[in-house]
């Protein structure tokens, strides 16, 4: 770890002010900025602490639930409005991290995690995301924790988080303060290819910091699942995890939606599965061949040829789950 | 009189360890401490061609920066008996001696400063640059060579017969033939390694995470050419090791050598990553085990072929093979033993090593020949049990392993009969059941213990052993209070420390048979100076009074235990039977333990609770070497790429399911005059095979290659429709 100063913000436009003007890097929970400080995968001069900002609460209104940036993972999984509004929300956390984790880290800081890829993590290799031009030992090496779909010739770099994974299945938003004040993006706009420059990560520019979360009410998020499929039982990041919300009627499918995780470069929304189950009958040979249907334009290496295999399974098996189909 | 061996105490040194009280190597708080860094190469192969240090010399805080260009040349003198925890050929590492780099991850230079924060700044700015040579950083089991010469008298030959394997093999009614792979494996204890160095004129003080206080004091004062009697080295806890902190590595020797250019004490702790290339591990191994059999079920041939990675410059070897050789009674056995030089820091004995990689494979084995012969896997083993060691030709010092058989299968729930593989379901998922036999060598070396009686009633036994976790603390003080006759609160055991009597490694499972036996000794010496002083010969005599009456503030007495010529006549192995049922997720490929139960024969158990901890503890890491565990390697690099506790798996509570463990009666005085055998790396042996062959009973599809990860289960479901 190099030594780094250390600012404690007192409200958010004085943290942003600084920010913009030095580029400090925010720190909330720390869970993962402290492992990218000790590894030395990161070294800024300055971090300004958010923590004490006022983005604590969850507000409920008829059509939407906002989620302050800093509320922790903890908390939000084991919110009863959460679990029974959108229980694929609290589910994707509850699959997260360990309880002491989750104690810690914030929802906002949660969505900007920092991928697992080995290469990332590991300052003796190169990488373009941490530094970029020097190339991606992850193409042909070790990846099977890496990413089949939306990966670039420069990264395939999967995104490790599950809480994003359910918000692009439930059409969230995330509400954004920057230097030239507020905005509002998709979750999943939030976060951007690889493409020639996998080290821009977000939509986020200099000194912008999520400050909470918007989940708009909708037909299908009470009726919504979370599964991971993981080699450990718990505290460990998805081989393959899928976010799946129904919307139903006499057996018949009015709006389906599918995320997955653990095996794209961001959070990964399936149309062409939602397109095949929409209008359906909610039965299991219907989710067969939506699930099926799962990750066009996949780009497995030979080392993660098996998360498209999986992932459709995944799918498959989060859907009957959701839909109640044995 | 108190009878406390037997007895399920409870951890003496429990109380401590939560309280935070216990003092490990890192946390000794001297005063005027400085950090050390590390700056480790970053390419597998090759020379230092420039190593720039200026800028980390200006680095705030910082005192020293020593790499092979400014660093004093030790003397690195030879040991005259290198001690059996060092490989027998090759040199150990020498560090900041020269520019050469033998793998990735080598420290190449170390940076003290005031705070470790500003030692790793530093080290940061250190600049290096290589001429990079071709490395062997592939395994390829092709390039290996037989042992060397020291290496085969050390008990792990090139090649061993007896009869003819291959012709019976070629005649076998039936036959198995395959490969498994154990993958390379880290120990990941929970305390990193630590060192704190402390010069006094020339008399060095290391307060060190060490399984062998003795020999740390000896390699290091062969490093720096000084009597071992200038050198203390203290280290009363020790966060768990398997191994992983029976030699002394280089950053012992950093610690000290850069605490005398600071003139200051140094302390170094390796950070999580840095334990992938700076201390040991379990190394990738591939064996070929060929069965023949007549129907019967008889074995008629085993063939065992191994090949194991080493370093470049260490000649580590295991007895991978001494299973193949001795489990069951068969003939024609012959084994092959291969080592594969790599560009790789050396590996190191892992709990079990060799061993628990040869059960792995044979007891896979056996599992696809009782199926071959449509024949109960436990019957198999019962047909081929073996009523003397055959390979050494002796008899067995003990063994009730036929009744570990029983036990575990009563236990668990064992259905007779051959295996009907992908029979059961548990809603979606299979179900399996396997099981596997285990066993481990029983050893024993010299130790020598003191006690000493207090006018207060206490008494105090030493020795410098060492307690990684399985008890040494409680388990000797047992012995102790049972030896004198005192209640167990009145006796208190110290261990790792060279001022205490000698004692032998803290390894192989020895160290009840080797230092509780001279702790017993050294109890019945006191008594009997008791005894001459007049104290009279019962047990539960007042030692206080006695001393009063005697004038005397104290009574003491030290003893030798070793070993005598049983070696010779008698064969000693700890044994086990363990049955795992698992649950496999058919279309997502994962694989659940729901439960394992075994049942071993440990000779006499001393502290039933304690070695219960030792059996489950080796039943999570067989979980872990089944399901989870391997160092992911990249070759263009040489390096482990998955060097933290995030990517490197090892099993979690949630991976765990019931774990039943039962000792079945045992009394090995034949061995030793305790009667014990040693549990905790028997505790691991078996286990993985065991959930591999109850995978194979769930899904009718063989996996050879541990871990079984959710990938490989997939592909080979998918592979099998």
């Amino acid at each position: 770890m190099v030594p780094f100063a250390y600012t404690a913000a007192p409200a958010a436009e004085a943290a942003i002010a600084r920010a913009a003007g030095s580029g400090a890097e925010y720190i909330a929970g720390g869970t993962d900025m402290l492992q990218l400080l000790q590894e030395g995968v990161r070294s800024p001069r300055e971090l300004i602490d958010i923590g004490a900002l006022p983005w604590k609460s969850i507000d409920v209104s008829p059509d939407a639930l906002r989620i302050g940036a800093l509320v922790n993972m903890a908390d939000l999984a084991d919110d009863p409005r959460v679990k029974e509004r959108c229980p694929v929300v609290s589910e994707a956390l509850l699959a997260s991290a360990s309880p002491q984790v989750r104690n810690m880290a914030t929802i906002g800081g949660n969505l900007l995690q920092r991928t697992r890829c080995l290469y990332f993590r590991d300052t003796a290799t190169p990488c373009n995301k941490r530094a970029p031009g020097s190339g991606c030992p992850a193409r042909d090496g070790q990846n099977r924790m890496n990413a089949i779909l939306g990966g670039s010739a420069h990264c395939i770099a999967a995104y490790p988080g599950d809480l994003a994974v359910a918000l692009v299945a439930l059409e969230a938003e995330v509400e954004i303060l920057g230097p030239r004040g507020q905005r509002t993006v998709p979750v999943e706009q939030l976060h951007r290819l690889p493409g020639e420059s996998p080290d821009v990560e977000t939509v986020l520019v200099r000194g912008e910091l999520i400050s909470a979360v918007v989940l708009p009410e909708r037909p299908f998020a009470r009726q919504s699942h979370y599964l991971k499929v993981r080699d450990r039982a718990s505290f460990e990041f998805a081989l393959a995890s899928a976010a799946v919300a129904l919307e139903t009627e006499n057996g018949i499918i009015k709006a389906a939606r599918v995320a997955v995780g653990g095996v794209a470069t961001k959070p990964w929304r399936l149309a062409e599965v939602e397109q095949a189950l929409a209008g359906e009958r909610l039965d299991a040979p219907t989710i067969h061949a939506a699930a099926e249907r799962a990750g066009a334009g996949a780009d497995p290496r030979p080392g993660n040829a098996f998360k498209l295999e999986l992932m459709r399974r995944t799918v498959e098996r989060a859907l009957l789950a959701v839909g109640g189909v044995a | 009189m108190s009878m406390v061996i037997g007895e399920p105490v409870s951890r003496v040194d429990g109380p401590a360890k939560v309280t935070g009280a216990a003092k490990y190597a890192a946390e000794f708080d001297l005063g005027g401490v400085t950090h050390a860094a590390l700056v480790l190469s970053t390419i597998p192969k090759g020379r230092i061609a420039s190593i720039r240090i200026a800028e980390a010399e200006r680095a705030p805080g910082v005192s020293a920066v020593i790499t092979h260009r400014n660093a004093p040349r030790l003397p690195y003198n030879k040991m005259e008996q290198p001690p059996p925890v060092d490989p027998k050929s090759g040199d150990q590492l020498r560090v900041f001696q020269d520019a050469t780099v033998h793998f990735s991850g080598q420290p190449i230079a170390v940076v003290v400063a005031e705070t470790r924060e500003q030692a790793e700044a530093a080290a940061a700015l250190v600049k290096v640059r290589y001429t990079a040579d071709h490395g062997d950083t592939n395994f390829d089991a092709a390039r290996g060579r037989p042992p060397s010469e020291a290496t085969a008298k050390g008990g792990r030959p090139g090649e061993t017969r007896r009869g003819d394997a291959d012709r019976a093999l070629a005649a076998a009614a039936v036959k198995v033939d395959a490969t498994y792979v154990q993958a390379r494996e880290h120990h990941n204890a929970m305390e990193p390694h630590a060192t704190i160095a402390v010069w006094s004129g020339d008399h060095l003080t290391l307060y060190d995470k060490t399984q062998w206080v003795d020999n740390d004091r000896d390699e290091i004062a062969h490093v720096f050419g000084i009597p071992a009697t200038n050198i203390r080295v203290i280290s009363p806890y020790v966060g768990g090791a398997f191994g992983s902190a029976l030699r002394t590595w280089p950053h012992v020797t950093i610690a000290a050598l850069a605490a005398r250019q600071v003139r200051r004490p140094v302390r170094i702790e390796l950070t999580r990553r840095e334990l992938y290339s700076s201390i040991g591990f379990r190394p990738h191994t591939e064996q070929r085990v060929a069965l023949g059999a007549d129907r019967d079920g008889k074995l008629t041939a085993i063939i065992d072929e191994a090949a194991a990675q080493t370093s470049s410059y260490e000649e580590y070897a295991e007895r991978t093979l001494d299973p193949a050789r001795m489990a069951y009674s068969c003939a024609n056995v012959r084994t092959r033993y291969r080592l594969v030089e790599m560009t790789t820091n050396s590996p190191c004995p892992m709990r079990a090593p060799g061993m628990v990689t040869g059960v792995l494979a044979l007891e896979m084995a056996m599992d696809e020949l009782a199926a071959a012969l449509r024949m109960d896997p436990v019957e198999l083993r019962l047909r081929n049990y073996s009523d003397r060691d055959e390979h050494k030709n002796l008899p067995w010092s003990s063994k009730e392993l036929r009744a570990c058989y029983e036990t575990a299968a009563a236990r668990f729930g064992w259905q007779a009969g051959a295996r009907q593989p992908r029979s059961r379901r548990d809603g979606r998922l299979l179900v399996g059941h396997g099981m596997a036999t285990a066993l481990y060598p029983g050893e024993r070396s010299p130790a020598t213990a003191s006690a000493t009686l207090y006018a207060n009633g206490t008494a105090v036994v030493r020795s410098a052993a060492s307690d990684m976790g399985p008890g040494t603390y409680t388990s000797m003080t047992q012995v102790a209070a049972e030896t004198l006759g005192l209640p167990l609160a009145q006796v208190q055991f110290e261990l790792g420390d060279t001022s205490l009597p000698k004692a032998p490694v803290h390894g192989g499972s020895i160290t009840m048979a080797s230092v509780g036996c001279a702790v017993q000794a050294a109890c019945q010496a006191v008594k009997d100076k008791v005894r001459q002083l007049g104290g009279g010969a019962e047990d539960g005599l007042d030692y206080a009074a006695l001393l009063r009456r005697t004038n005397l503030d104290h009574i003491d007495a030290t003893a030798e235990a070793k070993p005598g010529d049983e070696e010779e006549k008698l064969s000693t192995y700890a044994f086990g039977a363990v049955f795992a049922d698992v649950r496999v997720d058919p279309d997502l490929g994962r694989v659940e333990v729901r439960r394992l139960v075994g049942a071993y024969d440990v000779g006499r158990v001393v502290n039933p609770k304690i070695a219960r901890s030792q059996c489950i503890g080796g039943m999570v890491g067989g979980i872990g070497m089944a399901l989870l565990e391997q160092a992911e390697w990249d070759e263009r690099f040489g390096r482990v790429m998955n060097g933290n506790l995030a990517e490197y798996l090892v099993p979690v509570a949630a991976d765990v399911g019931e774990l039943d463990v039962t000792f079945v009666p045992s009394d090995d005085r034949q061995f030793n005059p305790l009667g014990v055998k040693g549990v905790a790396e028997l505790g691991l042996c078996g286990v993985a095979p065991a959930i591999v062959n109850a995978i194979y009973d769930a899904t009718g599809v063989r996996l050879r290659q541990v871990p079984v990860t959710t990938d490989r289960m997939l592909e080979a479901l998918v592979a099998a429709g």
